[in-house]
């Protein structure tokens, strides 16, 4: 992997503190370019602070994070703004006269160009959520923070987004953070899995599956026995 | 759950009324698509032209027809024609249009004034803590005086003129303004704001497109607000030394006993408060379209 001496994302000793909780304590993270983490841990583990201090929009109480200006973030909510119309929406962040055009060409490719003129209200979940996935990727960052994008869809929808997210990663070629507590959605789509313990990293996974056997196949069964046993669960899987 | 259900399954049309353990006490509901033809009362509704002008019509033709059966002597209420007869002599006389004109042009320069303070405060102290601290309580105070009650000091402060029933007027319209706003300005989605900048959009960029709009509802509530209380202000402002207006023509026709007169004025403040009202629904109608388009009902 390229950047070994200064990675392309870097967060070192970070701590965070809410009061009396530590909920990042001295945590270290590197991701290189173009690389796909998935951050894994049950809710309250901390991943969405972690998420949200890469993202710069709150601030360690000590250490230091160096991310890339070009970055982009997918919340859990759709958070689309309903007075604007579905491509108004992806320009929020876009200046110039394209703007319309860029919003159109990414809604195609997430599948929704036949939506564009749509009010959000009148879109369903899974529509909402990839016409925000449109919104983040259309100024093509080097760096999508995803924070449990997926985790309000239905399971079938789900499937279909991990397969979007996986399309448009091939293309963008930018580093991806998501945030999940679905150890399947992990598996579907980390290259590396860090699975969240006591406010740091505890685990680390490297998965070098191909697309075609993250949803079944023996060594996807280990890797994820190997993923509930790292979060404390595997006993209960049985 | 065993899996060895047939290709097709046979789904009962409707539940059993007896099962294995004596008759089915279950309350169900059918539920069906809605049938083409609307009840006859539903068509009636969706039809009836008059709208939220029913009731008030009504009661001007109940109130017609008991002072035409001499029920409701004319010393009391004239009737609704005696009005009408009352506004067409105003007319010819001249003084109807003038009255009105007047009015018109109170209302309209206080509530442009009362507009132009309120919203930018507004503004500034929904954005600016510091703006909270400077706007709100002046706004708090004012908001709890009766207009009625500071007519007399007013009169003192600026005189017996337009002045003071401009002021006084701009104040009514104000204060509604300034209050809803400011909390429309405040209660914006954070979230939406965080998205944006997050995005990469400008600080003018979050209030042109994220801010403002989501302040609108809280907007147009305030507009409504004002537009009536800068009627209530007008008709309070009128009861001071007129020479023309309606209040002017209320206070002429109470000395020269005319409820004809009376009643007139009355009806015109009254249709003021309704063309109001029809300004602000076209309004929202036009402003808040994305608001109507929700999942089809």
């Amino acid at each position: 992997m390229t950047g070994l001496l200064t990675s392309f994302v870097q967060a070192r000793d970070i701590v965070r503190r809410f009061g009396d909780r530590v909920v990042l304590d001295h945590l270290d993270l590197d991701i290189a370019r173009s690389e796909f983490v998935v951050l894994l841990g049950p809710s309250g583990c901390g991943k969405s602070t972690l998420l949200r201090l890469l993202a710069g929009l709150d601030r360690p109480d000590a250490g230091e994070i160096r991310v890339p200006a070009d970055r982009a973030i997918v919340f859990q909510a759709a958070r689309l703004l309903p007075w604007e119309k579905a491509w108004r929406n992806v320009t929020i962040g876009l200046k110039g006269p394209d703007a319309r055009q860029r919003a159109l060409a990414a809604l195609a490719e997430v599948g929704l160009a036949d939506r564009a003129d749509a009010w959000p209200k009148t879109l369903s979940g899974g529509e909402a959520q990839r016409v925000a996935l449109a919104r983040a990727l259309v100024a093509d960052p080097s760096l999508v923070l995803l924070d449990e994008p997926f985790a309000a869809l239905d399971a079938i929808t789900r499937l279909r987004m991990h397969a979007l997210v996986r399309d448009l990663r091939a293309r963008h070629n930018a580093a991806m953070l998501l945030v999940t507590h679905d150890v399947d959605e992990a598996i579907a789509l980390g290259d590396r899995i860090l699975v969240m313990q006591a406010g740091r990293i505890g685990h680390e996974f490297t998965v070098a599956l191909p697309a075609e056997e993250r949803t079944h196949g023996a060594e996807r069964d280990e890797l994820r026995v190997r993923l509930l046993d790292a979060l404390g669960v595997a006993n209960l899987a049985h | 759950m065993t899996s060895t259900l047939p290709a097709t399954v046979d789904v009962a049309p409707h539940p059993p009324t007896v099962t294995a353990d004596g008759p089915d006490r279950t309350a169900y509901d059918v539920i069906t698509p809605a049938s083409g033809r609307p009840s006859r009362w539903r068509r009636i509704v969706s039809f009836w032209p008059l709208g939220i002008y029913t009731t008030p019509l009504l009661i001007l033709l109940v109130w017609q027809l008991t002072s035409a059966l001499g029920l409701l002597p004319p010393a009391i209420a004239p009737a609704p024609t005696a009005v009408l007869a009352e506004a067409v002599y105003q007319n010819e006389s001249g003084t109807l249009f003038t009255d009105i004109a007047t009015s018109l042009e109170r209302a309209g320069l206080g509530l442009a004034l009362g507009l132009a303070v309120a919203i930018p405060t507004a503004v500034l102290a929904g954005l600016f803590r510091a703006g909270e601290m400077a706007f709100n309580g002046i706004y708090q105070i004012v908001n709890t005086i009766p207009l009625l009650a500071i007519l007399p000091l007013m009169v003192v402060w600026f005189g017996i003129d337009e002045l003071t029933k401009v002021l006084l007027i701009s104040i009514g319209a104000a204060v509604p303004m300034y209050l809803n706003l400011f909390a429309a300005i405040r209660g914006v989605d954070n979230q939406f704001i965080e998205m944006a900048r997050a995005a990469g959009a400008s600080r003018l960029t979050v209030l042109r497109r994220v801010v403002f709009p989501g302040a609108l509802p809280g907007f147009l509530v305030g507009l409504r607000f004002s537009l009536a209380y800068s009627v209530l202000g007008l008709v309070a402002a009128e009861t001071v030394n007129a020479e023309e207006g309606i209040g002017h023509m209320i206070l002429l026709s109470q000395t020269y006993m005319r409820h004809e007169g009376v009643f007139l004025g009355l009806a015109i403040y009254a249709l003021f408060g309704l063309a109001a009202d029809q300004i602000v629904r076209v309004l929202e109608r036009t402003l808040l379209r994305w608001r109507n388009t929700g999942v089809q009902a």
